[in-house]
């Protein structure tokens, strides 16, 4: 199973960056070389480039949800957004992404497509505002990727498993500590500030209306960046969770794992189950063409 | 889980299970018919059959059976690509007792013979093949495979491990399964290799309660 201590004391003890840890740990595991795997990475990263510029661009809408991105982009022309420059242009990135996945838009799932716009946005947003080289980004990525395969390893990234908080949540999580690691922070913080998001998303339910991923899913996307931006820079700051890291990802497990079915993705419960999202379903039933 | 698995796949969206499992597994049955597709009918089950709209189910499938991956941006046009080919497609819903709740049956026909499969997608992008012309069996399509149909007589197994033995073919996972004691019988061998032409010949010769091998060729 893997840890977040493994991959601290890995770090420690070679003197390694989180990433660079990571990858060495991967390396062992899988058998590949640590320039393959990276190379992957720089090709999802160029994936993921592309499809923010796609979804900027194109304006693309989903079954139920239409185009939403734009409006926080001209939101901002006029005034001084209170979540900063940064959570906004994160949070419209994010919107774009999730509603072009929605669109039938190419897209990196980052971990599932349903949570694909939280990592792009706060990576590109990052890049923008704080002009962090393409390298940093890269390595951002990973540290990403490694703190979800340790969720994935000792918790899920489903959320039919474990609900919302498997998904989006575990996108914030990782968006965290990309950021944490991006600013320069110890290893330390990198997995305090993703112990910090799963401990403030604990028990999110997986709930889609009419079972598409839509609503709330979409919007959560835009949420869930603010999240990673400030559990960064509390844990940045030195602030640290109680609850090691490693544990807090073992409590999300067990808590999915005891959410009940109706807010597992079964679109039965919480938002999905609200009379306007019955509304919403019934309407689509009614548009729904003849499958031949 | 590799961290290429974590951020990835790359995929048209907007679900992994419906969307890219569905263009998975219109193309795992493609490769499995192993005939150009000239004329299917496709019946979704459960969640398929409930949420293909919203989810594009239809296209990804269709994609799939034109040889697309899920991450194909003509994913979305694929009906107008299946028209374009000339295939005749049709698409049904079906409720059946116990079905996978992300499952869809093909039924693939020419004008000399025809192969029903049953299929699921089962999460994260990946699939399983789970029934061929009425034989449960479990196939992933993630390495190439034989799949032999056979009575289930003492020997089959051997001859058919005996002919890639000899040819220096490792095999990856052996799964067999059998309708009942002296009836029939399918094989799945997960190969690392694809097997070649004169193997596939020597294995459907190497018993003579053989009765079929399909072969599941990869990256071709």
């Amino acid at each position: 199973m893997l840890s977040f201590e493994e991959i601290l004391s890995i770090a420690n003890t070679k003197n390694l960056s989180f990433p660079e840890a990571f990858l060495e740990k991967q390396s062992m595991d899988y058998g590949e070389e640590v320039s393959s795997i990276k190379k992957t990475m720089e090709s999802r990263l160029m994936e993921m480039r592309h499809s923010v510029e796609e979804a900027l661009c194109s304006k693309p809408s989903g079954k139920i949800v239409p185009n939403t991105a734009y409006k926080i982009g001209q939101y901002q022309e006029g005034n001084q957004p209170f979540s900063g420059k940064f959570i906004a242009r994160a949070c419209q990135i994010a919107l774009a992404v999730a509603t072009y996945n929605a669109s039938m838009g190419r897209i990196v799932a980052a971990p599932t497509a349903g949570s694909c716009g939280i990592l792009p946005g706060i990576l590109f947003a990052a890049k923008e505002v704080f002009s962090f080289p393409q390298e940093t980004i890269l390595e951002g990525l990973i540290t990403a990727g490694g703190i979800g395969a340790i969720i994935a390893s000792r918790a899920t990234l489903a959320g039919a498993e474990g609900g919302c908080q498997a998904e989006c949540g575990a996108a914030s999580a990782m968006a965290s500590g990309a950021l944490t690691y991006m600013r320069g922070a110890s290893v330390e913080a990198v997995a305090h500030s993703a112990a910090l998001v799963i401990k403030s998303i604990l028990g999110l339910v997986c709930d889609p209306v009419a079972g598409l991923v839509e609503v709330p899913c979409i919007k959560r996307n835009g949420t869930l960046t603010s999240l990673a931006a400030i559990c960064s820079d509390m844990a940045s700051s030195g602030i640290t969770s109680t609850i090691p890291p490693d544990e807090v990802v073992d409590a999300m497990y067990k808590v999915g794992r005891a959410l009940p079915e109706t807010l597992r993705e079964t679109s039965l419960g919480g938002i999905a189950a609200t009379p306007t999202a019955l509304k919403i379903t019934e309407s689509l039933k009614a548009h729904t063409p003849d499958i031949k | 889980m590799r961290l290429e698995e974590v951020i990835g796949p790359v995929m048209i969206g907007p679900s992994s299970s419906h969307t890219a499992g569905a263009a998975r597994l219109g193309k795992l049955a493609a490769l499995i018919w192993g005939r150009p597709v000239k004329d299917v009918t496709i019946f979704l089950r459960g969640s398929f059959a409930a949420t293909w709209w919203g989810h594009g189910t239809d296209v990804a499938i269709l994609a799939g059976l034109l040889g697309f991956s899920p991450d194909d941006p003509r994913i979305p046009n694929a009906r107008k690509e299946a028209k374009r080919k000339g295939i005749q497609w049709s698409f049904r819903e079906e409720h059946e007792d116990g079905a996978h709740p992300n499952s869809a049956r093909f039924l693939f026909k020419n004008e000399s013979t025809s192969m029903e499969m049953v299929g699921a997608s089962v999460g994260g992008g990946a699939v399983k093949l789970m029934e061929i012309d009425g034989f449960r069996l479990e196939l992933s399509g993630d390495l190439p495979a034989l799949i032999t149909f056979h009575k289930d007589t003492p020997g089959v197994v051997a001859s058919i491990t005996g002919v890639l033995a000899s040819n220096g073919l490792n095999i990856a996972t052996l799964t067999l399964h059998r309708q009942g004691r002296g009836k029939g019988a399918a094989m799945v061998v997960e190969l690392d290799e694809n097997p070649s032409k004169a193997i596939i010949d020597a294995i459907s010769r190497c018993h003579a309660e053989i009765l079929r091998v399909l072969p599941l060729k990869l990256g071709e």
